[in-house]
């Protein structure tokens, strides 16, 4: 850990003030999560009974997984695009399309989506004793299809951008190139090279510029809110697992011997803190796996919390026209304001988020291959 | 609950996305971009290199120029003043010659002028000799004209020897 911390404290100020600025966004965002959002929830569930508009529903809804990409409501018609489903239960394979379930109000082929408890939102199917069972999903769902999109479009670009560079070599780079090169180079000489070391930083390169670039379009594209943008990808717990666990295999299997010296037998430590109680190397451990737990956590808390704020203030206007038509005009005009401002705030956060968790895997993966000092 | 319980398709789905997109660009994207980058930083870093060389050579040919200028200075002035000596020398000899002629001449002149002078002077003795001749010849010829003073110049004579 020391080290670590010493790799930041050696680095400039300007990222000491980057890191304090995302410490406070990190902070802000979750006060004001925790903060507002109760808030909303409370005044909704009040006017509930006469106006039948729940805030916290909608914004959560907004933000988790569905089954489909609800666009737009107009009057009493959803417009959603129905998303396929795929469910093995029972030893069957099951595919249809979610339109099936009509927006989650009817059950089909004996399964439905679940109205509340633990699996609430998850596709159930009632067994012989009543309870909901969870068959093994493979759904097609919003942020799985977004998820694709965006990769598509990453890969798209990417490859562009490889073939700009091959195409004019030893030129300036030039149109989008010229935007993604100082961020390459921001990554390999401002994160790999100082976290990992002249040795090794090479080899871990590729998995932290598509990390990275991965992070922070996912994040820019979820800012848009038209389809097929916006979908909240970056911040949710799965996507942000997946990557989280790529940078734990990574780490765990280019550990060199020291690596794993360090935590099942840690130099420096009195013995009697590892035999016969071995307490240190059960702490080590245990930091093996809540390093990836913490970078999941992290991004996923950073982007929903940015999402809820800006939802939090559109579903204000509409709280407030409940009440008078004019109270949601008047209260439109702060709201936008509001949401235009933390709208630039998520750009920031954006950037940031996709750094911090560029930045951690790179020293994670500089502990794991660091020689012996 | 919703917000925290990840479903299995998403995670399916995503492994398969990223890792997609790792491998994709992995193969064919970052290998060109990272080579790309430090093909032109080692260029620019030897494009650098070369024109401090040049800068460094250009200010040690400058260095060399204006030695070699000095030089060029130092002999042009040595030759202008051997030029100069050598002149000087040559005016010396060639008034020293002049005056050597001059002096023969003068020298050629006066005896020319001195045996002008002496052969003016024979002459003029010869003539005076002539004319006193001729002069005492008329003279004679006037005072012996009459027989008398012939016969009595005569009888002098005469008398003279007949003395001895």
């Amino acid at each position: 850990m020391a080290i670590h911390k010493g790799i930041i404290k050696s680095r400039s100020i300007s990222y000491t003030a980057i890191l304090l600025l995302v410490g406070f966004f990190t902070w802000s965002l979750n006060a004001a999560v925790d903060e507002d959002l109760p808030q909303v929830s409370e005044q909704t569930t009040h006017e509930m009974e006469k106006a039948d508009l729940n805030a916290g529903e909608i914004i959560i809804g907004h933000i988790v997984d569905a089954y489909e990409w609800h666009i737009a409501d107009y009057g009493h018609t959803h417009i959603a695009v129905p998303l396929p489903v795929i469910l093995y239960d029972q030893g069957e394979w099951h595919f249809f399309m979610s339109s099936k379930f009509q927006h989650g109000n009817a059950a089909y082929k004996g399964f439905e989506i679940a109205k509340e408890g633990m699996l609430k939102g998850k596709i159930v199917r009632k067994d012989a004793d009543g309870n909901f069972v969870q068959p093994i999903d493979l759904s097609l769902t919003k942020n799985s299809l977004a998820v694709i999109i965006y990769s598509a479009i990453i890969i798209f670009i990417f490859l562009g951008v490889a073939k700009s560079y091959r195409r004019r070599e030893r030129k300036a780079p030039k149109g989008f190139q010229s935007i993604i090169e100082p961020l390459i180079l921001f990554i390999r000489d401002e994160v790999a090279l100082p976290a990992i070391g002249k040795k090794h930083y090479e080899r871990f390169l590729p998995y932290l510029f598509t990390v990275f670039f991965f992070i922070f379009f996912n994040n820019l594209l979820g800012l848009i809110p038209i389809f097929p943008f916006g979908a909240n990808v970056t911040g949710n717990l799965a996507v942000t697992g997946v990557l989280a666990l790529f940078t734990f295999f990574i780490t765990t299997f280019t550990g060199n011997k020291n690596y794993y010296a360090d935590i099942f037998n840690t130099p420096g430590v009195p013995w009697w803190l590892k035999i016969p109680l071995p307490l240190m190397p059960v702490i080590e451990l245990v930091g093996v796996f809540t390093k990836p737990f913490v970078l999941m956590v992290r991004l996923f808390a950073n982007i929903t919390a940015g999402h809820i704020i800006i939802l939090g203030f559109i579903s204000l206007i509409f709280v407030f026209g409940q009440a008078s038509i004019y109270a949601g005009y008047g209260m439109s005009i702060i709201s936008i304001s509001l949401s235009i401002f933390i709208n630039f705030l998520e750009l920031l956060v954006a950037f940031i988020q996709a750094y911090v968790f560029t930045l951690l895997s790179a020293i994670y993966f500089g502990m794991a291959v660091e020689e012996h000092h | 609950m919703e917000l925290v319980n990840p479903g299995l398709g998403l995670i399916f789905w995503m492994t398969l996305a990223f890792g997609a997109v790792f491998y994709i660009l992995k193969k064919f994207a970052w290998p060109i971009i990272i080579q790309a980058l430090k093909d032109r930083e080692r260029h620019i870093e030897e494009a650098l290199q070369a024109a401090d060389r040049a800068h460094e050579e250009m200010k040690k040919m400058q260095l060399d120029n204006e030695a070699l200028l000095k030089k060029a200075k130092e002999e042009r002035d040595q030759i202008m003043q051997e030029a100069r000596k050598l002149r000087d020398k040559m005016l010396e000899e060639s008034r020293i010659k002049a005056n050597e002629e001059a002096d023969r001449i003068v020298e050629n002149a006066k005896v020319r002028i001195e045996n002008e002078r002496k052969a003016a002077m024979t002459d003029i003795k010869n003539q005076i000799a002539k004319i006193s001749i001729e002069i005492a010849e008329m003279v004679l010829r006037e005072k012996m004209k009459s027989t008398e003073t012939q016969k009595a110049y005569i009888d002098k004579l005469i008398e003279d020897r007949q003395l001895n």
